[in-house]
């Protein structure tokens, strides 16, 4: 792949590539702009750049992960995706096969969440200005009637729960930069969230108070930041955490907390104590909830802090990381 | 004791004078009385928000002056003393006069007091009545700071408020001639605070192997026969403490000999007024204590008594003797005497949390029903006659205030995550608080909060900017963010080791520029990497890094940290040797995976003194795993027997100090003892070569040493003489801690700094 003098042909073939991939009515108008009716109630629309080193990895790549993100940045307002676009900055010199299978992948996830690539664009840039490849997708979708989710919305004595085992993503990928060869097996969780979001809002209404997808930063993130929106604190039981064995073992060696490792397909949710129980056996009933668990519940909390009984019956308080985990140990 | 002053030789005058430094609640105002009297001087003293005012009018008041300063009563101290001529009122007498309250300003917050002997004397006098009462205080001695509850220090503003005077306790505290004249902590059987158990009950338990429970002045303590392994074991496992050694209370030095080799210096801390633990070598000669209290470590912390109820327990303990003998025999009898608290959790001070988190620890409880307003644990130092450092800075020393060598802004600064203190200065005062904890809990986290509120009220002093660590991870950090947004205060973050030698120049009152060694476990550096072994060029708020350790991998972060092991391991892997690693650390289940990791991956690094010796300890396979903070150089340094031998397995080049020549000998070396000696020796040997070179090359002559590798003893006591022989002018800490301890004071001094560089 080159830009410049060859720039029109390739932009052509890329344009070409992707119309086959995404086929669908709207894209189809060959318009600069996709047009649609505007359908009843609440909308939510959200966009995401991906920035990903490696491009491929165990159970996804760039192009998946580029759909499930923005699907589930939808999914998380309680939304029922409708659109997205995508847009491309290419580096020189990727090879024409791996766009390839980044564009059939991102049609692929589409396809099975449900919605429609209906605008897109294209830059080359030079070697050596870009990362392979980098996408941003902008998404729009439909509030489920009567659902209001939202951040500030958790209150003392709620319970939390996670739709599945934690941190798999973010050790699959560090296992395959790392080259740890007894976690070969690890594969992303990278999902499109939809389909379980509708199967909770089913069931437990607006007794649902809030969704969120625990990505960068993971599970310990996430919390703290709803902590501080909502101002409760949260207390977590460690023994209650799904982590997968193979996940459990490489957070051991890297030295990693599981709470705060990256997860691309699951969800935290926080609803009203009365309907955890039969909220946690909906979400096992679907495929993407079957490790489903409650993990926690909202305190009342001036420190606004998240806290973990431990396995053996300690307390500590589960960061908020901002950056990589970092020692501490002085 | 002068003659009094003749009327024909000095007409009449009278003048205001006033007296700055630690003379609240430490018997001055008596002392000053006692000397108006002596010079016939009319007129009154009082404290106030400034310290101490007197008005005196006599006819030769520059001898009453002299007089007030010789002779202080033992716990006070005087900073200042100014005088200016009022009108003369012609008084009858000299009285004391009451308190003239409000802000606290420029009064210093006297500190706890072991009990003086004159108290201990009556405590065991069947003719005194307060013969065995567990509260005797008098003003030399007794709880000060742990039982005020607002300044000025008044027994109104402390936790002594809550008991009313019987008539005797009354007189005895209206009495200008008795020692307990205007004694705050003073009671009596009949008016004070009450134990909630029979002594001889609770000495019973502990003798039959029981865990009790003790509240003390700044909190309680778990307590247990420490030459009972099963108690002690109990103990340790009911608080599930793994590994980290408890302190021992013993009655008295000769008790304390038994058990450890004391020098005059370990004598001296033993016995001062503050009580501290006191690190020492333990006494390998002569078992007895359960081996469960510390492993290998070489050395032993032990106190002794200093309040009542700690002298009524071995009292008790003993048999109740009659005469007062025994007080001064040697005996066998040590108690743990551990904070009680759960793990990693502040220490406890209400009878309420203490039933419900002790409960299941404590077999036995001995409360009492005096409040604790102010938390301190006990203060530790390691003491010998060639080095007194200050580990845990609390009880008896906090809240005593450091004098910077200039005014400067109020600033309030957080410390960093581990040991953490909270820093106030006002004025050229730097009030550091007792030892927080670590921040890993919800409930330090809290008392965080608390202590630096506490601080602003105690010294009724607002924050005019606040300091915190670079690290944005900390809960110091995040609690400094939230105050300067909320308040609109400039917010400063210092490099951990800036700070570091920063709180050593703010105890000399050196301003620099000077060079500074931190020998540290972890900051996060100007480049947001793990430092940890610098040379730093500090000029005031100024810095430089002009040398550092090279950096070793850190294969797993924090864990790394933990587990020397993997120290180790990484410096095999660096030496081309990481198929060894799967076969020496074979114990360790990860050791195979860890060493393929090494190979494909990669770890992250760090110039850290701290994980140098824990590279060491782990290649000399004594401690691949530590269980508490600091085991693995400890052990190392335990294992020192003899002199050290050195060579030059170091390499000094652009001011970076790479060990790898001397970790590879440690990893053929069959015999940890000598490895240990070869370590600490050629460690002593690179560092000097190391400071001396960059001293040349900055044009510096003075160093600071830092960090919490000083508490080492070798690089405490050898490294400074080294480095003074070859000219240069060597600063300590002297009365912080070189730990992170003494961040928070290191952070405020280069935010005051930073402000008089800028206006
Ligand atoms: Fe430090
Ligand atoms: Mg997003
Ligand atoms: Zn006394
Ligand atoms: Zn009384």
């Amino acid at each position: 792949m080159n830009h410049g003098a060859g720039g029109r042909a390739m932009a052509d073939l890329v344009d070409l590539l992707f119309r086959q991939a995404f086929d669908n009515p709207l894209l189809n108008q060959a318009n600069d702009q996709a047009r649609f009716s505007a359908p009843q109630g609440d909308m939510v629309m959200t966009t995401d750049s991906f920035v990903i080193s490696p491009l491929f990895f165990p159970g996804g790549n760039i192009g998946s992960l580029a759909v499930h993100g923005t699907v589930n940045d939808l999914a998380m307002g309680g939304a029922e995706p409708l659109y997205l676009s995508a847009g491309f900055i290419l580096e020189e010199g990727l090879p024409l096969a791996d766009l390839a299978r980044i564009v059939e992948a991102m049609a692929a996830a589409a396809r099975e969440a449900g919605v429609q690539i209906v605008t897109g664009d294209t830059k080359v840039v030079e070697r050596g200005k870009g990362d392979g490849v980098f996408i941003n997708t902008t998404g729009v979708g439909r509030v489920l009637p009567g659902i209001r989710v939202s951040g500030e919305l958790a209150r003392p004595g709620d319970r939390v729960l996670v739709s599945g085992t934690i941190g798999d993503h973010g050790v699959a990928v560090m296992s395959q930069r790392q080259g740890l060869a007894f976690a070969t097996e690890l594969l992303s969780d990278s999902a499109a969230l939809n389909g379980l979001v509708a199967t909770m809002a089913e069931c437990a209404g607006p007794s649902l108070r809030v969704l969120r997808d625990p990505t960068r930063g993971g599970v310990a993130a996430t919390l703290n930041e709803l902590a501080h929106q909502s101002a409760v604190g949260v207390q977590l039981h460690e023994s209650a955490l799904p982590v997968r064995t193979e996940v459990r073992g490489a957070c051991e060696l890297l030295g990693l907390d599981p709470l705060t490792v990256a997860n691309e397909g699951k969800l935290l949710a926080i609803c009203e104590a009365s309907v955890a129980e039969p909220l946690l056996a909906a979400m096992q009933q679907h495929p993407l909830g079957v490790n489903a668990a409650i993990i926690g519940e909202v305190i009342e909390d001036p420190l606004q802090l998240v806290r973990m009984t431990t396995a053996i019956g300690g307390e500590r308080v589960v960061d908020w990381l901002h950056g990589e985990q970092l020692p501490r140990i002085c | 004791m002068r003659a009094e002053a003749t009327p024909q030789e000095h007409p009449a005058e009278r003048r205001a004078i006033r007296v700055r430094g630690l003379v609240q609640g430490v018997g001055f105002r008596p002392h000053v009385y006692r000397c108006a009297q002596a010079c016939a001087v009319s007129g009154f003293v009082c404290n106030d928000t400034q310290g101490v005012l007197i008005e005196a009018e006599g006819h030769d008041l520059d001898a009453f002056v002299e007089l007030l300063q010789c002779e202080l009563p033992p716990l006070a101290r005087l900073d200042s003393l100014l005088q200016q001529p009022v009108p003369a009122r012609g008084d009858n007498d000299f009285h004391i006069a009451p308190s003239r309250g409000g802000a606290a300003r420029g009064a210093a917050i006297p500190a706890d007091a072991a009990i003086c002997d004159d108290c201990l004397q009556e405590l065991f006098d069947p003719g005194d009545r307060r013969f065995l009462h567990p509260f005797i205080a008098c003003c030399n001695c007794g709880p000060r700071y742990t039982m005020t509850r607002a300044l000025p220090y008044d027994r109104g503003h402390t936790a002594m408020a809550d008991f009313d005077f019987c008539p005797a306790c009354a007189s005895d505290y209206t009495d200008p001639g008795n020692r307990r004249f205007h004694a705050e902590p003073l009671a009596c059987h009949d008016c004070g605070p009450q134990l909630s158990n029979s002594v001889e009950a609770v000495a019973r338990a502990l003798a039959a192997g029981q865990i009790v429970a003790i509240k003390g002045v700044g909190g309680y303590h778990l307590a247990c026969d420490a030459r009972n392994d099963a108690a002690v074991q109990q103990l340790r496992s009911r608080k599930q403490r793994d590994g980290k050694p408890f302190a021992v209370m013993v009655l008295n030095t000769r008790c304390a000999a038994r058990y450890s080799e004391l020098d005059e210096g370990a004598v001296r801390a033993l016995r001062s007024p503050e009580r501290p633990v006191t690190v020492a070598p333990v006494n390998t000669g002569k078992p007895g204590l359960s081996a469960e209290l510390s492993r290998d470590l070489g050395t032993l912390g032990i106190m002794l008594p200093y309040t009542a109820v700690h002298y009524l327990l071995f009292h008790a303990l003993l048999g109740c003797p009659d005469t007062s003998r025994w007080l001064r025999e040697a005996n066998d009898i040590a108690l743990v005497m551990t904070s009680a608290n759960i793990s990693g959790e502040p220490l406890i001070t209400d009878a309420v949390t203490a039933a419900a988190r002790l409960g299941g620890i404590a077999d036995c409880f001995l409360h009492h029903n005096r409040d604790i307003p102010a938390r301190a644990d006990d203060s530790v130092v390691r003491a010998s006659a060639r080095q007194y450092t200050v580990i845990r800075r609390a009880r008896g020393f906090a809240p005593h205030a450091i004098k910077l060598h200039s005014d400067g802004p109020a600033v309030l600064a957080l410390g960093a995550h581990l040991k953490t203190t909270v820093t106030l200065t006002r004025g050229n005062r730097a009030h550091i608080s007792p030892h927080v904890g670590d921040l890993d809990t919800a409930e330090a986290i809290a008392l965080h909060r608390e202590t630096a509120n506490a601080l602003e009220q105690m010294l009724q002093t607002a924050p005019q900017r606040v300091a915190c660590d670079m690290a944005d991870d900390f809960a110091s950090t995040r609690l400094a963010t939230q105050l300067s947004e909320q308040r609109n205060l400039p917010l400063l973050r210092v490099q951990h080791h800036h700070a570091h030698v920063a709180a050593v120049l703010a105890e000399h009152r050196v301003t620099g520029p000077v060079l500074g060694m931190a020998l540290d476990g972890h900051g996060q550096g100007l480049d947001g990497a793990a430092w940890g072994g610098e040379l730093l060029r500090v000029d005031g708020a100024e810095m430089q890094r002009v040398g550092h350790l090279s950096a070793l991998s850190l294969p797993g972060g924090d864990r790394a940290a933990r587990e020397p092991w993997r120290m180790a391991a990484g410096i095999l892997h660096r030496l081309d040797r990481s198929d060894e690693i799967a076969d020496r650390f074979r114990d360790q289940p990860l050791a195979a995976a860890l060493g393929q990791w090494l190979r494909t991956g990669e770890t992250g690094d760090t110039t850290s003194a701290g994980r140098l010796f824990d590279a060491a300890a782990g290649l000399l396979g004594i401690c691949p795993v530590s269980r508490f903070e600091g085991e693995a150089p400890m052990l190392l340094e335990g294992l020192v027997r003899g002199e050290l031998t050195d060579g030059d397995h170091y390499q000094l080049l652009d001011g970076i100090l790479d060990f790898t020549p001397l970790l590879t000998r440690l990893a053929d070396c069959a015999d940890p003892t000598r490895g240990a000696r070869e370590f600490h020796g050629t460690l002593l040997r690179g560092l000097t070569d190391w400071a001396l070179d960059a001293a040349a090359r900055q044009r510096v002559d003075t160093i600071a040493l830092c960090g919490g590798c000083f508490i080492n003893h070798y690089l405490a006591t050898e490294l400074p003489l080294r480095l003074q022989a070859a000219g240069l002018t060597v600063l300590q800490a002297v009365a912080m801690p070189p730990n992170d301890g003494a961040i928070s004071l290191g952070q405020a001094w280069v935010a005051c700094h930073h402000d008089t560089a800028r206006a």
